[in-house]
């Protein structure tokens, strides 16, 4: 039985450079780094020193206020730098692999109750891959949340296709679902008209929806809105297919695997298509990076600025490429066609060619401004709420207000498009995770 | 090399930093500023509020073009001088040149130095403002008086708010509001709204009194038979053969106007037509009611009813900002100007104030439509 969704509001971006469905190559990287700053709300303490050989799932370190919680080597190798930025906060432990990934048996058992699949999760560092909401932090090992949801594809632009890239893991999605459901009910989405070539409308002992419309309907919380709106004092946990499988693969096999297919995309990659990889492989590996270009862990409306001497995050499986847009157009806002530039609103003319893909560079189009709203937030959530006035809320730092307007529900990612969209030049993400941020403080 | 050196001297620590607001309004003018994204969103869309504020300006244009050639046309007819057409042309432009000229040279030059003592940079909202003020005034109006209000509306209700987005109400309107009550004398009347300055022909020649079809039909003068009020048929009114307000008198160029705003989604349709069935219904009622023989429909051809509808009530900083709000502030617009126009013996023309009124009360409309949302949502809640 499944339950449909469909949603009106959104917008996808048209930007060039997707990834065509192929592998071209795995990468066997000489050195791994394990970011303690890809997990919200971790504060982490280490748990080994510069010269320490690790296998892969040996703990390497753990959060500080629940050391429960470990967070796992992805290689076996050698532990040969310990990264930190200012005031000492560590940034990244760097692990030199041996090449023959050996890893840690957590042994492969299926779970039986919640406190066994938590208790594997915790040891084998897939703890972290549970986020909870309200809030977008690590999920929290003492609480039951009151469903955990996943949503099997995303609709970011050049977004993987988890059809390919886990095309093959249906049994690990499965066992994945299995242990997570110990804990509470998995509800799974799936996008609409793809049952041919999905393996996630096989899956059992989950609640499936089917979710058609445009980004953002793939965002998790955007689907949580409609299928079951978070309360205040309820907590829900969200997992991404990509970590379900790895559970999975746990689970089925005892050893942890985090290998994953990367989409190398956007308009300034050389070769747009997949990159069989681990999470902290050195980017400059994955891809080739021209001067004078960006390269951003994940979409273009969320993802992270990594820098050429990056790392793949633990959640990534996305690297988008953009050229820094530092030009400056002349008299570009008073042109009657700029056939470079995209634009939403119809105050341009890219509604006539509405097949047509954008070589998108970095560049803000604009000055920011005091917000002028026309309608264009509200056309890009398809949620029930009012951004503007959650927006105003996080703004002024009023906790009562933000509760009202809906902050248990968002993440700044449902909200990313109005960064895109809005001619003020607004930071949007940003303001809404400043009321996050502010929630936290003052609800601990 | 020009360049380099000027980029040096504005920018901070540069000797003439203090200018920069100035110097990146008329740079960013001319180029899109070359800032790229630092957080949030890595790629954005090429709207920005300079594109939005000029797609206003180009859907004012067929109505101030048409103002320029009715300004000539009533010279001419009213003093029977059978000029040609593009001599009304010719006259009209010149003689709402220096309107133009000093609403944007004085408003300009407030909105840079207020930018310029926020630090920030300038608005483009004025391009907007400047532009409609013109076009709400009889052509006649002394410059120096035309000064005197743009000053007043730009500082105290634009700029002490903070600018361009924080404005409680409509800047063009509360300048013709200040001119309205301080010098009602050149702004009403039957008197103000034909121009002969400039006219040598007319120079010792007596102002005609030439009212406008609202004033007539406050008198009472409709002819039901012919449908005529006064000397002016409905299709003069139509299509703006009257005397009035600059901007206001022609329906169709209006229409042109409100068909981009709809079209490009600057202004919001649901406002203009909520406005529209406001002043029917109420002009419907008044006629039921026997406060005038007007049939509803004359109510949308008349005075400034259509252009405050689709410019003035629209703006999206001073208009509700919901979306059931928007229905009820355009529906209570257009309704308020009617009574005030069948009601009210004082005024003739209720637009102006009914604008500005529900701008007053547009965000407590927004505030109930957002209260009964949000309770509405937690009753589903509770019941989830």
């Amino acid at each position: 039985m499944s339950n449909n969704l469909d949603l009106k509001k959104g917008l996808d971006i048209p930007i060039k450079g997707a990834a065509a469905r192929e592998v071209i190559k795995t990468v066997v990287p000489d050195i791994v780094a394990v970011k303690p700053t890809d997990f919200k709300g971790l504060v982490p303490r280490l748990l080994v020193k510069e010269g320490d050989s690790v296998l892969a799932g040996s703990p390497v370190m753990a959060d500080k206020m629940r050391p429960e919680i470990l967070f796992t080597s992805p290689v076996s190798g050698t532990v040969t730098g310990i990264v930190r930025g200012e005031k000492r906060k560590l940034l990244a432990v760097l692990v030199k692999a041996d090449g023959k990934q050996e890893s840690v048996d957590f042994g492969a058992k299926v779970p039986d109750n919640a406190e066994e699949t938590k208790e594997l999760l915790l040891k084998s560092g897939l703890w972290g891959a549970l986020i909870q909401r309200p809030y977008g932090i690590m999920a929290n090992p003492d609480v039951t949340p009151k469903a955990i949801f996943v949503s099997s594809f995303s609709t970011a632009p050049l977004a993987a296709d988890t059809d390919f890239t886990l095309g093959d893991a249906v049994l690990d999605i499965q066992a994945g679902v299995n242990a997570l459901a110990k804990i509470a009910p998995v509800h799974l989405s799936y996008k609409k008209d793809v049952e041919a070539s999905t393996v996630f409308h096989k899956v059992e002992n989950a609640v499936l929806h089917v979710v058609s419309g445009k980004h953002p309907a793939g965002n998790v919380g955007v689907q949580i809105s409609h299928i079951a709106p978070i309360q205040k004092g309820e907590t829900v946990w969200t997992v991404s297919p990509l970590h379900l499988a790895a559970i999975g693969h746990v689970v089925n096999t005892g050893r942890l695997s985090l290998e994953r297919l990367v989409a190398v995309t956007g308009p300034e990659a050389t070769k747009n298509a997949y990159v069989k990889c681990l999470p902290g492989t050195p980017v400059a590996s994955i891809a080739h990076i021209m001067p004078d270009v960006r390269i951003i862990g994940g979409n273009v409306l969320t993802g992270e600025n990594l820098g050429k001497d990056g790392y793949l995050g633990f959640f990534e499986d996305q690297l988008t490429l953009l050229r820094e847009g530092r030009e400056r157009e002349w008299f570009g806002w008073a042109k009657p066609f700029r056939p470079k530039v995209h634009s939403s609103s119809w105050c341009y003319f890219s509604w006539l060619t509405p097949g047509k893909k954008y070589e998108m560079d970095t560049n803000l189009h604009g000055g920011p401004r005091a917000f002028v709203e026309t309608k264009c937030f509200e056309d890009v959530t398809p949620m029930d709420i009012f951004p503007i006035y959650l927006i105003k809320a996080c703004l002024a730092g009023d906790i009562e207000k933000m509760e009202k307007f809906g902050i248990y529900e968002v993440l700044p990612e449902d909200l990313a498009l109005c960064d895109y969209v809005d001619p003020s030049k607004n930071e949007i993400q940003a303001i809404i995770q400043k009321g996050i941020d502010l929630m936290i403080k003052e609800m601990a | 090399m020009a360049d380099e050196k000027k980029t040096g001297l504005f920018e901070k620590g540069g000797k003439l930093y203090w200018l920069h607001s100035s110097i990146d309004a008329f740079d960013t003018f001319l180029r899109v500023p070359g800032t790229v994204t630092a957080k949030g969103a890595h790629v954005r869309d090429g709207i920005d509020l300079k594109r939005v504020m000029i797609m206003v300006v180009i859907a004012l244009v067929p109505a101030a073009l048409f103002g320029m050639y009715n300004v000539g046309l009533q010279t001419s007819t009213v003093y029977g001088l059978d000029w040609s057409f593009w001599h009304m042309f010719w006259y009209g432009l010149l003689r709402m040149l220096p309107l133009f000229v000093v609403s944007y040279a004085v408003g300009l030059a407030i909105e840079f130095a207020s930018s310029q003592i926020r630090g920030e940079e300038v608005n483009e909202g004025y391009l907007v403002t400047g532009f409609l003020i013109p076009l709400i005034v009889p052509v006649d109006v002394p410059l120096w008086m035309l000064a005197l209000a743009v000053a007043f509306s730009v500082i105290f209700v634009k700029e002490v708010f903070g600018g361009t987005g924080m404005n409680i109400w409509n800047p063009a309107l509360v300048a013709r509001a200040f001119l309205f009550f301080s010098y009602p004398s050149s702004m009403s009347g039957s008197s103000v709204w034909v121009s002969k300055t400039w006219v040598s022909a007319l120079k010792d020649v007596d102002a005609v009194s030439a009212a406008t079809p609202l004033a007539i039909a406050h008198e009472g003068a409709f002819d039901a038979a012919t449908g005529a009020v006064g000397q002016y048929s409905f299709m003069d009114m139509f299509w703006g053969f009257i005397p009035g307000s600059i901007g206001e008198t022609c329906v169709v160029a209006i229409l042109l106007g409100a068909l981009l705003l709809v079209w490009t989604g600057v202004a919001s349709w649901k406002i203009m037509v909520s406005s529209v069935a406001g002043g029917l219904l109420v002009g419907w009622l008044g006629q039921l009611a026997g406060a005038t023989t007007l049939p509803c429909y004359y109510q949308l051809v008349m005075g400034g009813f259509l252009f405050g509808s689709v410019f003035m009530a629209t703006d999206p900083v001073t208009a509700a900002q919901t979306e059931t709000g928007k229905w009820i502030y355009g529906f209570l617009v257009g309704a308020l100007a009617v009574i005030v126009r069948l009601w009210n013996p004082g005024y003739m023309e209720g637009m102006m104030l009914a604008i500005l009124f529900m701008n007053t009360m547009a965000p407590l409309i927004d505030h109930c439509v957002v209260s009964v949302h949000t309770s509405r949502r937690a009753k589903k809640a509770l019941t989830a």
